[in-house]
């Protein structure tokens, strides 16, 4: 599974990282980056948890 | 004035030399598919013109064997200011660009065609050509604005639907789903004319068009054998002198010690931390500072930034922020360290590649010229005391 973002969509709010601090990384101005785009084995429940915590819909899982 | 000079042995074999006008259909343009053409791009190893360099068959087997009905793209959009290749090929050799959509539609099976353009006078060239001669698919000639990013992948499908000619988040890339929502070939408009003359001459040149620029001499478009020294080409018009030189538009970054020896090679100048990206060389000229160039290359794409992603407003504008202060020697102790962590860390984080344009001018200043860096910790560089445009002037190129 691959968590995908669209940085036209990342407005920084920042409320992906926390279910999900092994997988996304906050810069300094609070936009998200992906750190390794497949999800590692185990990671699946916090990588949707990101996605579902973006008010923008910016982050997405693909199989 | 910007002169146009072939260095291939024979001209014929260059797309200098092809004949145009209506010429070209005399001399067998057109001509019906030749069923190895896909294999002779490969044997060319044929690389994309537009400034990645994606090997041209790969991407032509990727449209051609995605499934429904498929869109060709010829991409003229040049953003980068210091190149003027694409808009001279498609003002005086349209047939050969439209020859090259037409087979790189009949590779694809694609049934529609675009020309995508922002120059009005390619644009009437191209119109023209398509009256003398219908290359056999419904072709449809597109506008759009000059910008930096108008000529990016998916913002040119993004244009052709109806959008604003701004890049989009990938996946997909447009051979998955483009135009439409078709596989789409988005592909350069050199590209297409070097399918065209891989087609028409078996003896097709292995060749770059390049234009060269900077402070200190003339201005030309060139064709020139691949491998050929950057030395020649400065040589050609008077920039043999300069002391370094900003590579593939701004995509490449600068280069200092050790230029002369760098060859038109895509992967050569990746192997030595440069990029040939669309061919656009700046070569600096005795008056001017590398740090003044990369302050104003900088601020150029921070101003040409889409303003999508706000990791590139922030990026861009604070990489030419603290690259302007330290020019002015008013950084302090973080800043140069700063500079080092965006440009190493942004690379990537955008929709396109504007961002890495732009870090890999800071990370190249940084990593090549760390003695012109330290001297401007005390001001005093007159060069760097201008206030820089970000209009993108130093690096515009007059067509020839």
């Amino acid at each position: 599974m691959k968590l995908l973002l669209d940085s036209t969509r990342c407005q920084g709010y920042g409320l992906c990282q926390e279910p999900a601090p092994d997988q996304i990384d906050l810069d300094e101005w609070g936009y998200a980056s992906v750190r390794v785009t497949e999800v590692p084995p185990g990671g699946e429940a916090d990588a949707e948890a990101a996605v579902a915590a973006c008010p923008n819909s910016a982050l997405r899982l693909v199989k | 004035m910007t002169g146009v000079y072939s260095l291939l042995p024979e001209n014929g074999t260059g797309l200098l030399g092809v004949p145009h006008g209506t010429e070209y259909l005399a001399a067998g343009g057109y001509a019906p598919l030749a069923d190895d053409l896909l294999d002779r791009i490969d044997a060319a190893r044929l690389r994309g013109r537009g400034g990645a360099g994606f090997p041209a068959a790969v991407k032509l087997r990727a449209v051609r064997d995605a499934t429904g009905p498929r869109v060709v793209v010829a991409n003229g959009e040049e953003g980068e200011p210091g190149s003027v290749k694409d808009r001279w090929l498609l003002r005086h050799r349209p047939h050969t660009v439209l020859d090259g959509l037409r087979l790189a539609a009949a590779l694809t099976d694609a049934e529609r065609g675009y020309v995508y353009v922002s120059d009005p006078a390619a644009e009437q060239a191209v119109r023209r050509a398509l009256g003398e001669h219908g290359p056999g698919l419904p072709v449809d000639v597109v506008r759009t604005e000059h910008t930096y990013v108008a000529g990016e992948e998916s913002a040119v499908v993004r244009r052709i639907d109806g959008g604003p000619a701004l890049p989009t988040a990938k996946p997909p890339r447009p051979f998955e789903s483009g135009v439409g929502g078709a596989p789409t070939l988005v592909a350069n408009v050199e590209t297409l004319a070097r399918i065209a003359l891989l087609h028409s001459r078996p003896d097709a040149a292995d060749a770059y068009l390049v234009t060269l620029a900077g402070g200190g001499g003339g201005t030309a478009l060139v064709e020139a054998p691949a491998g050929t020294h950057l030395k020649v080409l400065a040589d050609l018009c008077g920039h043999g002198r300069s002391e370094a030189v900003l590579l593939g538009g701004m995509f490449g970054g600068l280069y200092g010690e050790g230029w002369r020896d760098l060859t038109l090679d895509h992967d050569g100048l990746r192997d030595a931390g440069a990029a040939l990206g669309c061919g656009a060389l700046h070569f600096l000229g005795p008056e001017d500072c590398p740090v003044a160039v990369a302050v104003e290359a900088a601020s150029y794409l921070g101003a040409q930034s889409a303003r999508q992603c706000g990791v590139c407003v922030s990026g861009t504008g604070a990489m030419a922020k603290a690259l302007a202060a330290a020019a002015r020697g008013e950084g302090d102790a973080d800043t140069l360290p700063q500079l080092r962590r965006w440009s190493s860390r942004l690379p990537g984080r955008g929709a396109c590649a504007l961002l890495d344009a732009a870090a890999r001018v800071v990370a190249t200043l940084l990593d090549r010229f760390p003695d012109v860096l330290d001297a401007h910790r005390s001001p005093g560089c007159a060069a760097c005391a201008r206030p820089a445009p970000d209009d993108g002037r130093r690096f515009t190129v007059p067509l020839p």
